[in-house]
């Protein structure tokens, strides 16, 4: 546990490693309830409530997320900007990394929003149930062909993921014949097709599963699918796969040997309850005292829109959060998102453009505001745009340099000196919005 | 091919490298003269003529470089000599070999493949008992003209069946799972130049990981994207001011967060400077038609084919495929469509290489991760197998069969999936020796093993 002082800053951090960066105030309320208070506080938020303006599109029309191209992103996108659960909904995000489903193989965004409640419902329960939840969720069983697999003819790739990507890892503890045997396990599953609204009638049909006795990780019986599940999460290899995972969600580096097998013998003690070993991470350490992470595309944008207090008013930031790298429910392939990789020259280029929306309708005109005529005031003004973001000396010292050189450009006509502190202003929050600072956390 | 002198006036290297390509290639676009001003934004023409002709390139691993040095590497190059041109091309998700080739004139095949099973066409002249899949028609062409040479069974013995790690093993030419430099990387470390980024080229939104280099730069190039910055009511000089910053947020702060974010801001920075003109949607032309399609793939080729006539310094190509090809389900339609555009594209270039006199410089070689099960699965699909099929295509290969297909009846192994019959890391070996002219024991792990089958006439 962090023994340290649990400040305003350290309080930031773990809003932005357990939800969504906070709102002006929140980081400095958050540390007065100390460390096991505020960790308390995310892990057992209590009924959700949303804050501020009903999400709409740029016409002013409600969202249609079942339907509408872009929407779904963007509906979730006002969940993680006005929730009173950050926690929650940082969850939803991290088992739709996890266990990542794409509706380019699902096809229907209200199956996918059917399987996001589900991972905002159960997200910090049983991860044994979470997994009997997404074995049998029907998106889940669109995009790895589960209501394909029967007993005449098998399907194995639910059965190989499920324990290649979501409980074991790859090659530990299970063989070839394992995966064929657990496809055998999970038969069963079926859904009907209907002309004109696709998938529909997801059920499991004994007829079509396979009784047959299986063997499987050395274990023999006429296993069903929930025998599958039962026995990928009692596996040996289970524990440390999970623990190691989840760590990677919230903290840079690995854990210490000590930490990951105290971690472990926390998770199977609780018979596989996620909230325990959340809170036990979120206090760790190595939380407070690790490198920055760089915040995932989502987070990020959201992150900028609660320090400002802006809704969701436009659609725009699914096409521009897809840029940076992360459309919501299209994960880039079943292993999810690379949690180390969202920066390049191309998604950073995605992250300037979600800045300049974010800015946009805060833009100073040049022909009427009036700013002054001075690098170091410019500066402190844009930093109270953004509330005091933590930004560190190299960075404030890059900032002043870019005013001061612009300012220098004004020298000589009066109407640069006029109208070019408006216009350093106006790139002086740009620039702060894409600082190294803003983009880790 | 005539290149304009490096030292005849006071253009920028820039300028002059712009100019050399709009010189030398036939047809990229020259910098227009007419080019309108967007009405009141107040942008310079030299910054406008910049950001409009500028593609996405993001350069891996040439951080120590400024972005002059780059651009006089490249420039540099491309007043070298010619290299020979390998371009990868990679099948995404295990293509069914069984029907990309499908064993008609084996009695197993129907059996095994009740739903699925492919009838008529036409059958190699190699081995009659396989047919060329439908929508290879241009290929089959090719293969005619002695233009592609056929691997129907390659891959490596106990073949791991996650897509993931299967495609580490190809690309990183060894079945190791550690290894961090991919096969084309370790050949350019050792042959490319440090300021050189062109020398391995992805064409792609990210570097292809059989690029990955431990020390020269290589770089990835998604496409028409445009590299441009804007800020609202940011004009002019300030606006010059504010993307020279951007630059300076890439200082080297302690902490590994904020420094990765820090890097890429100066990596974006020296980017936004090196523009490199050329467009890959409408600017260039190409002297044959490229299939129209949704997906970049004919488009990328067709910008590839233009950039090599343009002189530019490529040596090593990667791209992916368009189509589906982790046919777990509804596998004739999602096979079909891939392999049209993927052979029609394929065969556009080669005609397009061939009209512009490039012809004998580039080999094309197409993969797959692994193959599938022998045995359909039910739901008009198949599950992962081991060895797939492969292709070489251009002028200078063989055109004779490497491997011969082992047949459904003693070919298969215990999991009812095909051996292989050839070794992709003796592919790459050959490659390497025959294409390259390096000995592949310093690229591959262990190359003394493998065989070296003749690839190249």
């Amino acid at each position: 546990v962090w023994r340290g002082k649990f400040d305003v800053a350290r309080a930031e951090r773990l809003l932005w490693r357990a939800g969504f960066g906070p709102r002006p105030g929140e980081a400095q309320k958050l540390a007065r309830l100390g460390l096991d208070g505020a960790v308390h506080k995310l892990t057992h938020p209590g009924r959700e409530h949303l804050v501020g303006h009903r999400p709409h599109d740029e016409r002013g029309l409600p969202l249609a997320p079942f339907d509408a191209w872009g929407h779904d992103h963007v509906w979730w996108l006002d969940r993680m900007v006005r929730t009173s659960r950050p926690l929650v909904e940082r969850m939803t995000l991290l088992w739709h990394d996890w266990f990542a489903t794409s509706n380019s193989g699902v096809g229907s965004q209200r199956l996918m929003l059917n399987q996001n409640h589900l991972f905002r419902e159960r997200g910090l329960g049983s991860f044994h149930e979470l997994l009997l939840d997404v074995t049998q969720d029907p998106a889940m069983l669109l995009w790895l062909n589960g209501s394909d697999n029967s007993k005449d003819s098998p399907n194995e790739n639910y059965a190989r993921e499920m324990m290649e990507l979501f409980t074991l890892g790859a090659d530990r503890g299970y063989t070839e014949n394992d995966v064929r045997q657990q496809a055998r396990a999970l038969t069963g599953f079926r859904n009907s097709w209907n002309q004109n609204t696709g998938p529909v009638n997801f059920r499991y049909d004994p007829q079509y599963h396979d009784t047959g006795r299986k063997t499987i990780f050395h274990h023999h019986g006429r296993f069903t699918w929930k025998d599958s599940c039962r026995l990928c999460v009692t596996h040996p290899d289970h524990a440390s796969f999970f623990v190691r995972k989840l760590w990677s969600y919230f903290v840079a580096g690995a854990p210490d040997h000590a930490t990951q097998r105290a971690l472990e013998r926390l998770y199977k003690s609780s018979r596989y309850e996620v909230r325990p070993v959340v809170a036990a991470i979120l206090r760790h350490p190595a939380l407070y005292t690790g490198a920055r992470l760089v915040k995932p595309p989502v987070v990020y944008n959201a992150g900028l829109l609660r320090r400002i207090r802006r809704g969701i008013d436009t659609t725009a930031w699914t096409w521009l959060d897809s840029m940076a790298g992360q459309q919501l429910f299209y994960p880039p392939n079943v292993a999810g998102w690379d949690d180390t990789r969202w920066l390049d020259t191309a998604t950073w280029r995605g992250r300037w453009w979600i800045a300049q929306y974010v800015l946009d309708r805060h833009a100073l005109d040049p022909g009427h505001a009036h700013q002054p005529y001075d690098a170091k005031k410019l500066l402190d003004q844009a930093c109270e745009f953004w509330h005091h973001p933590p930004l560190g000396r190299d960075t404030r010292q890059a900032l002043h340099t870019f005013a001061q050189r612009a300012l220098h450009d004004a020298k000589g006509e009066s109407w640069k000196r006029e109208q070019y502190p408006v216009m350093i202003q106006n790139a002086l929050r740009q620039l702060i919005a894409v600082s190294p600072e803003l983009q880790a956390a | 091919m005539t290149r304009a002198c490096n030292h005849c006036d006071g253009l920028s290297r820039s300028r002059l490298l712009h100019r050399a390509l709009a010189q030398a290639g036939s047809g990229l676009p020259a910098i227009e003269p007419g080019m309108p001003l967007p009405a009141g934004t107040g942008l310079t023409r030299r910054k406008f003529l910049a950001t409009s002709l500028g593609a996405a390139v993001a350069v891996y691993g040439g951080s120590r470089l400024g972005f002059g040095a780059l651009e006089e590497g490249i420039a540099a190059a491309a007043a070298g000599p010619a290299a020979p041109i390998l371009v990868s091309v990679f099948l995404e998700g295990g293509a069914d070999g069984l029907s990309v080739l499908s064993p008609q004139g084996d009695p197993l095949y129907r059996k095994l493949r009740p739903q699925l099973a492919l009838t008529g066409g036409t059958a190699l002249t190699e081995d009659d008992r396989l047919y060329w899949h439908p929508a290879l028609g241009g290929l089959q062409q090719l293969y005619a003209e002695q233009k592609v040479t056929v691997l129907p069974a390659v891959g490596y013995t106990h073949a791991d069946q996650s897509h993931f790690t299967s495609r580490h093993y190809w690309e990183v030419g060894a079945t190791q799972a550690n290894l961090r430099t991919g096969w084309l990387g370790r050949y350019l470390d050792r042959v490319g130049k440090n300021d050189n980024p062109l020398q391995g080229l992805s064409l792609d939104d990210t570097l292809a990981p059989a690029l990955a280099t431990a020390k020269v730069p290589v770089a990835s190039i998604s496409g028409a994207d445009q590299y441009d910055f804007y800020s609202e009511r940011v004009w002019g000089q300030v606006e010059e001011r504010m993307l020279e910053a951007i630059g300076l947020l890439g200082h080297q702060p302690a902490d590994a967060g904020l420094r990765a974010a820090g890097n890429v801001a100066a990596q974006v920075d020296r980017l936004r400077r090196q523009l490199i003109p050329f467009q890959s949607s409408n600017g260039f032309s190409s002297p044959v038609p490229y299939p129209q399609a949704d997906d970049p793939f004919p488009q990328r080729l067709a910008g590839l084919a233009a950039m090599l006539a343009a002189g530019l310094p490529l040596h090593c190509v990667a791209l992916t495929a368009p189509g589906e090809y982790d046919t777990h389900a509804g596998e004739p339609s999602a096979l079909t469509q891939g392999l049209q555009l993927t052979s029609d594209s394929l065969v556009a270039f080669q005609r397009d290489l061939e009209a512009r006199g490039l012809a004998d410089r580039v080999l094309v070689h197409v993969w797959s991760e692994f193959g599938r099960r022998a045995a359909e699965n039910g739901d008009s699909g198949t599950d992962h197998g081991a060895a797939g099929v492969g292709f070489l295509v251009g002028t200078r290969v063989t055109g004779k069969m490497v491997g011969e297909f082992p047949g459904l009846q003693k070919g298969l192994d215990g999991d009812g999936n095909v051996s292989a019959t050839s070794g992709f890391r003796s592919v790459y070996a050959s490659l390497l020796e025959q294409w390259f002219g390096v000995d592949a024991a310093a690229v591959l792990p262990k190359a003394a093993s493998f065989t070296r089958p003749k690839l190249v006439a």
